[in-house]
């Protein structure tokens, strides 16, 4: 997922700790020049410092306060076990962020987090490629809280190198005066009223994926026929003049400004607008099925073991019920955690009763995980998807 | 010896810096673009197999894109021109002393970023904006008529954001030339338009150069302008090369792209520079 990103200068004061080697990283990378890449990755005073942690996460994507400087469930971790976190709001693109601490963990050099945040298909290949470190059971009983439609992910079945921080439905979102009776099936998303106003996500597993859904195709089994016929429906459906754009969260604001009056959108975002709007917006999952995906909590193979511990240990306060659900109150997306709909309603009984975050069981029935792709699908199915996009 | 060196000296500084910052970035671009991918490897995996086939598959399939960035920077160029002209042209001569004021103002909308002025633009054209509305009240536009999402609107977008760039280099060309110039053609009985013809746009082709090629070079390259105005029907040459850099993670198309973005641009170039024939640019 893409989130609203911070100022490029907020960013590079954040950064400026890892900027030196990221530049020397990507020069290195760029040039592709032994002499300069010698000069990076050394004298970093690498490895974090004694009982902390370095969190990198999605903006806006934590609890915070009125200043917007403090965490206060960070703060109660580091009152209860005397762990400093610093915590870093600079995932803002999976590409972008591989990009740049790919070499370095390809070096076995530290990349300056022990805890980090790659939506499903990217913590895949962070997997894959042997970049995480399977988790301490011991220091994660909490472990065992998670949702069962997320507790077995291809990419890591056994939950044994990642966790999700939160859960992220994929549906229909619509303006509620141009679609008065919803929309629930793609049919009722492609009628007249929409025609050129419709707005597709960016991620192709949610687009496409409810496209298969609708087409009656199991998304933990989907084969690349099936995917490109649902392809080429998008693209008859964007030739024909229906689609006006396929984009990553700007499709919120095409809401807004009435561009787009449907969209295939995310429940965190739609969540918002529609609280924010007084019931102008709406979303709803689609009867055929709607899509689940996650941003996964994984430590880095360039962690040292206390950081690791540390981080370890970090997981499993988020994974405690109450802190939870003090979480979810703030970000709105699927709260991962079992139990936490009961903290819920202690904090705030309405939030504890929202689909948006905490489906009921019988549209968590109907939600499902995008199959991993493998690198070589990866790579054609992007490529096919983003034609539809114009590129 | 002395006399000799010191020019080469002075000339390490911007050598060095176009070395660092512009030769290594090519040369990397140019060993990247015949790359194809590691054989079992990961996304973004690729190896060096001098495959110069990845140049035509990048072409061929873009094809349409490319000629779409062309077209719509020539377009952008000509109304560019079409609307700077006129306006270089009044400041230069009929500014009085409230040039450096109009000149403030041509360069005022650089104070806010690029990137929320086109966004500025998408809510000011958007369906609730005051545009639509106004134009469909007043039947000038059908209802089901919108001007964001259009190639109207991306080209409409680079004419607003690259405009001071042609105003700038007109003015300079034109605010020199010599008032008794055109009264020495009137003289000569020349009217308006001769005079036109034959003495201000002469002088002034300079600017009209510089202008031009300070406007279609950036347009030919922009993304910004149809990732935020335009629809996929609409997509330039800079989307496709930022979608397969970031999110197909195909280096090779990508670089390969970018590269005969910049030959065709440079051919362009050259061949317009000969063509207008002027010596000096400024």
């Amino acid at each position: 997922m893409a989130k609203k990103s911070l100022s490029p200068e907020a960013r590079s004061i954040i950064n400026s700790k890892v900027s030196r080697r990221a530049v020397l990283a990507g020069a290195g990378a760029v040039a592709g020049a032994g002499a300069l890449a010698a000069c990076g990755g050394s004298g970093e005073g690498s490895g974090s410092a004694k009982n902390s942690v370095r969190w990198g996460n999605w903006p806006l994507y934590l609890d915070v306060d009125d200043s917007g400087k403090k965490y206060p469930t960070l703060q109660a971790f580091t009152r209860e076990t005397k762990i400093d976190v610093k915590y870093f709001e600079d995932y803002n693109d999976n590409d972008e962020f591989f990009g740049k601490v790919q070499a370095q963990l390809k070096l076995k050099k530290d990349i300056g987090y022990d805890l980090v945040c790659p939506t499903d298909w990217m913590a895949a290949r962070w997997i894959r490629l042997g970049y995480t470190q399977k988790f301490d059971e011991a220091n994660i009983p909490n472990k065992t809280n998670i949702l069962e439609t997320l507790a077995s992910p291809s990419f890591d079945p056994k939950r044994e190198s990642s966790l999700t921080w939160q859960g992220i439905m994929g549906g229909f979102g619509w303006n509620t005066q141009k679609n008065p009776k919803g929309i629930r099936t793609i049919e009722d998303l492609f009628s007249p009223q929409n025609k050129g106003k419709i707005v597709v996500l960016t991620e192709m597993r949610d687009t496409i994926g409810i496209i298969l859904r609708s087409q009656g195709v199991s998304l933990a089994t989907v084969t690349e026929d099936q995917f490109m016929n649902a392809v080429d429906f998008l693209e008859q459906k964007s030739a024909d003049g229906w689609i006006r754009g396929v984009k990553g969260n700007e499709y919120a604001e095409d809401l807004t400004s009435g561009d787009a009056t449907a969209v295939i959108g995310w429940s965190g975002d739609m969540f918002i607008l529609k609280s924010e709007n007084e019931g102008k917006f709406d979303f709803a999952i689609p009867e055929s099925g709607g899509t689940i995906s996650g941003d996964n909590m994984m430590i880095p193979s360039t962690a040292t073991a206390e950081a690791k511990a540390n981080a370890e240990k970090l997981i499993n306060y988020y994974y405690d019920p109450a802190v939870a659900a003090e979480v979810a109150a703030y970000v709105n997306y699927v709260c991962p955690v079992k139990g936490a709909q009961a903290e819920m309603e202690k904090i705030d009984p309405d939030l504890a009763s929202s689909e948006f975050i905490f489906p009921s069981a019988k549209t968590m029935a109907n939600l499902s995980v995008f199959r991993a792709l493998t690198p070589a699908e990866e790579t054609k199915w992007t490529e096919a998807f983003q034609k539809v996009a114009g590129n | 010896m002395r006399k000799i060196g010191t020019p080469y000296l002075l000339l390490i500084p911007g050598m060095g810096f176009l070395l660092i910052f512009f030769l290594l970035p090519i040369f990397n671009l140019a060993q990247t673009s015949t790359q194809t991918p590691r054989v079992g490897g990961d996304t973004g995996q690729y190896e060096q197999t001098f495959r110069f086939a990845n140049y035509l598959d990048a072409i061929l399939e873009n094809r349409e894109q490319f000629g779409r960035s062309f077209l719509y920077a020539l377009i952008t160029t000509i109304l560019a021109l079409a609307i700077a002209y006129p306006l270089a042209y009044a400041i230069a001569f009929k500014g009085g002393r409230f040039k450096n004021v109009m000149l403030v103002l041509v360069i005022a909308p650089f104070f806010v970023s690029f990137l929320l002025r086109t966004i500025a633009w998408k809510q000011i054209l958007g369906e609730e904006g005051f545009v639509v509305p106004a134009l469909r009240s007043l039947h000038i536009i059908s209802e089901s008529t919108t001007l964001t999402s259009s190639a109207f609107a991306v080209v409409m977008g680079m004419t607003y954001n690259f405009l001071p760039f042609m105003t700038l280099p007109l003015y300079a060309s034109i605010d020199r030339i010599d008032p008794r110039t055109l009264e020495a053609s009137g003289d000569l009985y020349a009217n308006g338009f001769t005079t036109f013809r034959k003495v201000t746009l002469p002088l002034s082709m300079p600017g009209v150069v510089a202008g031009t090629l300070l406007t279609f070079i950036p347009a030919a390259g922009d993304y910004v302008n149809a990732a935020i105005l335009g629809s996929p029907q609409t997509k330039m040459l800079g989307n496709v090369i930022e979608s397969r850099y970031f999110r197909i993670v195909d280096y090779p198309t990508a670089s390969a792209l970018s590269f005969t973005l910049m030959a065709a641009i440079l051919i362009l170039v050259t061949i317009y520079v000969r063509k207008a024939g002027t010596e000096e640019l400024v």
